[in-house]
């Protein structure tokens, strides 16, 4: 038997879902805008543009790391019209054994966090990067989205080892 | 390890980059460096899928594959779990110096402790009475100890032991028993489990239920060549075992329990993971967290453990600050007491505070998300004053205070199988 970190490792972290496939119908539809492809950060976390138009972009957790955490009990989510730098803690995920940061892949305000979560924490392990989204912000620039990683790079990014 | 230290340098997502381990990081705080030593349960453990975790210089399992932590707890509590605990450092002390030597670093009434049967203790610092480390001591004679200690504490007890055993040296032996190893078979389908394994490996009928919660036995194992040291006890709150056995048939045995408990689907084994939220349901100490070496048995909750007659004699190390904590409750400024707390789940660090208000009361020493209750409990120290069940308090997770209500423990009630 592989071991949960090993079978973690290699396998595909991020399994075509019905939701996925929603994701990259969506992005053929609109060829051309680069921005409708989600990002991913080294702190596994992902961001898509979700509406280009007002600059904002829906935030969460990635498979990868909610496989990672184990079962959530918690989420603390951050407030609307807060702001927030790039790096700071816009909130946590609590499973059993710990409590992790949620930081804030982009520069921007909050304008709406996800209240499902508050009462069912479990939809980030059932859907981590659909409907387990932390919280959509206003970002401040755009094109920050775009320096970070693509989703083959970050699937190259966690099977390249220590994470 | 505050917490808010806990969950910003060792969270998953934001330092994952630079570990494996990060979704657990009490156990990874506490790995040592250099080589991990093995448990004669290591190649089990990867075969059966386990992570593992460096732990007090062990590579340990702190969960296997396809269960989650709550997983694992829940299924020890509704049937049986096996815990590979060969980590911990046994010891023996014999000799007609032991007892005396055992009295003059612990506050237990050995004199009073049956052969066969075991009390939970503590190894004390002179004058301030802090906790060394927290023991299991078994009598298994007048002149003969059986003692397990914390493996985190290894070093610092084996020094503290050497330095304190000197007046009785000529009267006391003092082995570590390193090539034994140390399984716990917990959950309320132990007994079960136990009882058909050694009635099939003995080939005659096995009876368990004069073992009580405390005792201990020898059962021989002719096919093995060899004694199993089987004491009823755990760290879980429910009824089990903790069987020691040579380093040699450490796995035999367990693949023997597994084997045993297979048919019916009634064991699994269970990692440092599940160990940790089941203890603290059961609201016990973990040596490190919720002990250490400025924290007395009374602040402890542990007065029970100190013998009435030692704490009049007084004649063991600490004892002036225990005996005086033992008299008289206004000698002891904060208590260990349970919490339920509202929201996230508050962890160690935490800080305690006076409702509304900045005026700190206390530190959170352990806590988590309740698998059993499905609500947040913890413990921790708090201003004496501040202890009575029901207190309400603030509790600071991230900054945002959360209302914590002073709590009974055990959160989950103990199941042990007691004497009648």
């Amino acid at each position: 038997m592989a071991s949960l970190l090993r079978s973690m490792l290699t396998r595909p972290v991020f399994k075509p879902t019905c939701a996925a496939r929603a994701v990259v119908y969506r992005r053929n539809f609109t060829a051309g805008n680069y921005f409708l492809s989600k990002k991913y950060t080294e702190d596994h976390e992902w961001v898509l543009l979700s509406d280009p138009s007002k600059n904002i972009a829906t935030i969460g957790i990635t498979e990868y790391a909610q496989n990672a955490l184990g079962e959530v009990v918690f989420v603390d989510l951050p407030e609307a019209e807060t702001e927030f730098e790039t790096g700071d803690v816009i909130g946590a995920v609590e499973s059993v054994k710990s409590a992790s940061d949620i930081l804030s892949p982009v520069s921007g305000k909050v304008v709406e966090s996800n209240q499902e979560l508050s009462g069912t924490p479990k939809l980030i392990n059932k859907s981590a990067e659909d409907d387990g989204w932390i919280c959509k912000m206003e970002v401040n620039d755009p094109t920050q989205i775009e320096t970070l990683m693509s989703k083959d790079a970050y699937d190259a990014y966690v099977k390249g080892g220590d994470h | 390890m505050s917490l808010l230290r806990t969950a910003r340098l060792a969270s998953t997502l934001r330092i994952a980059a630079n570990s494996k381990f990060r979704a657990f990081p009490r156990f990874y705080s506490d790995a040592t460096p250099g080589a991990l030593a093995k448990t004669p349960l290591y190649d089990l453990h990867v075969a059966k899928g386990a992570k593992m975790v460096p732990f007090a210089g062990y590579s340990m399992p702190v969960l296997y594959t396809g269960e989650s932590v709550g997983e694992s707890h829940n299924w020890v509590r509704g049937k049986a779990g096996l815990f590979d605990v060969s980590h911990m450092v046994q010891h023996r002390l014999t000799g007609p110096g032991a007892l005396s030597f055992l009295h003059s670093v612990t506050p237990s009434d050995l004199t009073r402790l049956p052969q066969f049967q075991s009390t939970l203790s503590v190894f004390l610092r002179p004058v301030t009475g802090g906790i060394v480390d927290d023991l299991i001591i078994t009598s298994h004679g007048p002149e003969d100890f059986y003692v397990v200690t914390n493996a985190a504490c290894k070093d610092k007890d084996l020094a503290y032991i050497a330095e304190n055993m000197k007046p009785f040296s000529s009267d006391v032996k003092h082995e570590v028993l390193t090539r034994q190893g140390l399984v716990a078979l917990q959950g309320p389908l132990a007994k079960d489990i136990l009882t058909e394994y050694l009635t099939n490996i003995t080939g005659s009928p096995v009876d368990l239920s004069t073992l009580y919660f405390g005792n201990s036995m020898f059962v021989e194992i002719p096919s093995l060549e060899e004694k199993l040291h089987i004491a009823r006890a755990g760290y879980t709150g429910e009824d089990g075992f903790e069987i020691s056995i040579s380093e040699k048939n450490t796995e035999t045995v367990t693949m023997g329990l597994l084997d045993v408990g297979s048919t019916g689907d009634r064991i699994r084994l269970a990692g440092l993971g599940a160990r940790d939220s089941l203890r603290l349901e059961a609201g016990m100490c973990l040596y490190g967290h919720d002990l250490d070496d400025t924290t007395t048995p009374i602040e402890a909750g542990l007065k029970w453990l100190v013998g009435k007659t030692r704490a009049m004699d007084g004649n063991f190390l600490g004892a002036e600050t225990i005996s005086r904590q033992y008299d008289n409750w206004s000698f002891v400024p904060r208590r260990r007491v349970g919490f339920f707390v509202e929201g996230p789940p508050a962890r160690e660090g935490a800080e305690i505070v006076e409702k509304g208000t900045d005026n700190v009361i206390g530190k959170i020493t352990s806590g988590c998300p309740s698998p059993t209750l499905g609500k947040n409990i913890g413990m921790g120290y708090i201003k004496s004053g501040f202890h009575k069940q029901g207190t309400e308090v603030g509790i600071k997770v991230r900054g945002k205070e959360r209302k914590g209500t002073v709590t009974k423990m055990p959160f989950v009630e103990t199941k042990y199988y007691k004497a009648p």
